[in-house]
């Protein structure tokens, strides 16, 4: 429903201009902030006065602001995504904040995703572990009938459960270490339990958590901040999953 | 002109059998010296890239994302239709084709929707194959969901997730091919320019986003992938990067553009907030198997929905279409709702909503199942509004949401340009004037997995790899034209924002050429979008530089080619003096308000040339025949 209250809010922007310029706050004020705005509105209007006044505006991913596409990508005070339970940054919307905030906006941080401007980094490592094995070796064309090959819902479940995942690295972000583990496990376990993905389940494992290593992301303590940071809520039970799978894989 | 779709002849069920026979094809040693550059990463251009890696073509991938797996037709929800007939209610592949047909409002070709609905079975068993986690019983069967515009249940799905689902499906056969090596992908990459040599497309000029980098790909065809146009309302419930820059560089290097006026309004989609927004967004048509539209009857109501009882509702679907009710397909459903709201009987903000109310559902089914089929969209609403779906009705409200038209191709999926292909909703070919809920994922991924595969080898069949280097000077001048494009629109530095341009040409459009057009609204839109136009030269403002990271310079080449594009659009619903399916002329209704067609003087395509920027585009036609499907009055009742 919309609301007659406007905001005002204070705003600390993590602005860098390359990979290899040092970073620093800027401070901003957002004015005028409708509680019915989403996040990502409120920094457009931000932007609109920025180019206005001649300056460089604030570079952030998104694109289907929807929530399922993966692409934004920021850490608001502290907490990536913003911290709202299961939500992206752009179904953040502005009344979960009040008349005279202080808001800390940054980029995901984590050595395997180098800034490329202010709050856009480079999250290429999570395709190249999904490369490394992220798939079944099904060949265009030539394949038995759909209902050849039963999946009881159980099982259904689980696999989308995992297969939720968006791919936007929160779990990097939120993690002390810098690990991918929540993102390569679910999609591990989205395929290890499928019938349709079990032939290749050993080589899977092995190769996508070797690439996982070699593409500089840590390793998982247990810390379990990477389910509390994923906005599509996916489960730590699928890290203990990609565990029992890596162990089955060495015999 | 008249164009020739290049349709196979004879009985229909035989016409894409014979086809593919017909086809010349590439001798596997032969095809790794073809390279096929595939520009946009969704569904279309995914299943597209894996499968022409697979066969063994030297591919080249461009997406503007950070990464194939984000393009838009993962916000897809519902699902994916199929004939597969499981439920045993009564589907075929003829059933899938005359609906398709139908709900098209005979606008579309024939041979192009038999082969549709003769692949949609294929890629049902090829993502289940990938590891797709569709919805299933408890036996382990698939399982089926009911959609608009259909009596049966031929809808598969994977929660309210099928889009991303699909595309994680074909960005995964990708990544496997990458991991081969047959396909080098090329994320952050945006398309500027179709490279022409001798009549035919031969290469693509791109921009690299993070480098700001100008350059040219040369390969043997290009196949565009690049999604739809209706960010030209500004609104709309596309991703903020889909735009019609590269069909219309396409366009401007000679490919026709078809049917441009063909635009679907979404029926359910969150009702606007305020003029801060920045997009629309949908809900799932899938809602609507549950939910049950209603208006209230009084005019300017203003109670709670919860406090107007039972008889003072109007489920205006179910009144109006008691065959179909809720399910009626989605322009008719989109016009009804306008039709309360413009009655006065609309609610929310401004009037422009009506409500979709699930407590008959709640009552009959349970909170949990209603939760189990469609939680997220529940959750994602709530988030949105404030509100919650489960106790209160939802608000729902038209929005832009798919584009029918585009770039006109022949049955191969090849455009009027040798050499240039264009798939999935990019090209005009098989929705008509109106698409079928659950449609447009089986469109992108027929085209991309089953047909393109075997039609572009019968083009380089018949030419020799590598025709064109690198150091043409056709690549040359395309890398200069972007450069200087690009250069221009930084050097204008003027007092308005890209955004503030956008914005009023969506106002524009959305006004005189929206859900209702008529002959004096499209001259309207006519009069302003060239003097919006010229504005835009004189006086944008473009922060930064062109080699650099800048996202306020992509946006503003986008906005520059919509604000060209948007005259076309409604040039073409100017021509076409009928109404047919998404395109509503005001002059041309039943007595009950129905779409009223001219089969006489409008069964055909409109294929448009460029002729220039402030040019007239000429007009080409392809007439369609209907032989298996005749020619009715499309009814729902």
């Amino acid at each position: 429903m919309s609301h007659d209250k406007t905001m005002n809010l204070t705003l600390h922007v993590w602005r860098q201009k390359g990979p290899k310029d040092p970073g620093k706050f800027e401070v901003y004020d957002a004015k005028d902030v409708s509680p019915d705005q989403s996040f990502l509105e409120m920094l457009d209007e931000v932007n609109e006065d920025l180019i206005k006044a001649g300056k460089d505006p604030i570079a952030f991913d998104h694109d289907c602001r929807e929530g399922i596409c993966g692409m934004c990508s920021q850490v608001i005070n502290g907490m990536a995504h913003g911290g709202q339970d299961r939500t992206t940054v752009c179904q953040l919307h502005m009344r979960m904040f009040k008349d005279g905030d202080t808001i800390y906006i940054e980029p995901w941080r984590a050595r395997a995703f180098p800034v490329i401007k202010d709050l856009v980094v480079d999250r290429i490592a999570l395709d190249t572990i999904i490369q490394a094995g992220g798939y079944t070796s099904a060949h265009t064309g030539g394949i038995a009938d759909g209902n050849a090959i039963l999946v009881p819902k159980p099982e259904a479940e689980y696999a989308m459960d995992a297969a939720e995942c968006i791919g936007c690295g929160a779990c990097v972000a939120g993690c002390p270490n810098g690990s991918a583990m929540l993102f390569t496990s679910a999609k591990v376990s989205q395929l290890a339990v499928l019938p349709q993905g079990q032939a290749e389940a050993a080589r899977r494992v092995k190769e996508m958590t070797e690439t996982l290593q070699e593409c500089g992301f840590g390793n998982c303590t247990n810390h379990y901040e990477c389910q509390a940071a994923c906005p599509k809520g996916i489960n730590v039970k699928f890290i203990a999953k990609l565990n029992r799978e890596y162990l089955k894989s060495l015999f | 002109m008249i164009l020739d779709g290049k349709c196979p002849t004879g009985p229909i069920e035989k016409t894409w059998d014979k086809h593919r026979f017909d086809m010349k094809l590439v001798n596997p040693s032969n095809k790794r010296k073809y390279k096929i550059l595939v520009v946009g990463t969704g569904l279309a251009g995914g299943a597209a890239a894996a499968s022409l890696g697979e066969l063994g073509y030297n591919v080249e991938a461009f997406c503007y994302q950070d990464s194939p797996r984000r393009a838009h037709s993962i916000a897809a929800q519902g699902g994916i239709n199929a004939a597969k007939n499981y439920p045993n209610d009564g589907d075929s592949i003829y059933r899938l084709f005359y609906d398709t047909i139908k709900g098209g409002d005979f606008r579309a070709r024939e041979a192009d929707v038999w082969r549709l609905a003769q692949v949609s079975n294929n890629i049902i068993d090829q993502c289940v194959a990938q590891g797709v986690p569709f919805a299933r019983d408890y036996a382990g069967y698939l399982d089926n969901r009911s959609f608009g515009g259909a009596q049966v249940s031929r809808t598969f799905y994977a929660r309210g997730q099928t889009g991303q689902q699909l595309l994680l499906g074909a960005y995964s056969a990708l990544a496997r091919q990458i991991k081969a090596g047959t396909v080098k992908m090329f994320p952050r990459t945006e398309m500027l320019d179709l490279i022409v040599v001798d009549g035919e497309a031969k290469g693509i000029t791109v921009r690299d986003m993070v480098t700001g980098e100008i350059r040219s790909h040369v390969g043997d065809a290009v196949v565009l992938c690049t999604g739809g146009y209706v960010n030209v309302f500004y609104l709309s419930t596309n991703a903020m990067g889909c735009s019609v820059t590269a069909a219309w560089k396409a366009h401007r290097k000679g490919a026709f553009f078809a049917n441009p006026c063909y635009t679907q309004i979404h029926p359910t989609c969150i009702p606007q907030h305020g003029d801060k927004q920045s997009k629309l967004t949908l809900m799932s048509e899938s809602l609507r198997n549950d939910g049950r539209c209603w208006a209230p009857k009084k005019k300017g109501e203003k109670r709670g929905p919860n406090e107007i009882p039972e008889e003072e509702r109007d489920y205006y679907l179910e009144r109006k279409y008691p065959s179909f009710g809720n399910l009626a397909p989605r322009d008719i459903a989109s016009r009804a709702a306008k039709e309360q709201c413009d009655d006065d009987r609309g609610v929310g903000p401004g009037g422009r909503g009506v409500y979709l109310d699930f407590a008959d559902s709640i009552k009959r089914l349970g909170e949990d199942t209603i939760r189990e089929r469609y939680g997220n969209l529940f959750e994602m609403y709530e988030k949105i509004t404030d509100e919650n779906g489960y106790k209160v009705p939802m608000r729902i409200y038209p929005a832009p949401h798919y584009s029918m038209g585009g770039l006109w191709v022949d049955y191969n999926c090849e455009s009027n340009v040798p050499g240039l292909f264009v798939l999935g909703e990019a090209n005009f070919s098989v929705h008509g004037a109106n698409r079928l809920g659950a449609s447009a994922l089986m469109q992108g991924l027929a085209d991309g997995y089953f047909v393109i595969p075997y039609t572009i080898a019968n083009y380089l069949a018949k030419t020799a790899p590598g025709k064109v280097k690198a150091d043409n000077p056709e690549c040359k001048k395309s890398v200069d034209d972007v450069n200087n494009n690009m250069k221009k629109l930084i050097s204008i530095n003027g007092k308005k924002t890209v955004s503030e341009f956008h914005r009023e040409l969506g106002k524009i459009m959305w006004e005189n050429v929206g859900m209702a057009r008529s002959d004096q609204s499209c001259k309207e839109a006519l009069k302003k979008i060239p003097v919006l136009r010229e504005e835009f030269w004189k006086n944008v403002k473009v922060s930064g530089s062109g080699a650099q990271f800048n996202q306020d310079l992509e946006n503003a080449g986008r906005v520059a080619d919509f604000l060209e594009f948007a005259e076309l659009l409604t040039r073409d619903a100017l021509y076409r003096n009928e109404s047919c399916g998404g395109h509503f002329r005001v002059e041309h209704q039943m007595p009950d308000g129905e779409a009223k067609r001219d089969d006489e003087n409008f069964c055909h395509a409109a294929a448009w040339e460029f002729k220039g920027a402030n040019a007239e585009p000429e007009l080409h036609i392809e007439p369609l025949k209907f032989e298996n499907v005749h020619l009715a009055i499309r009814s729902y009742k």
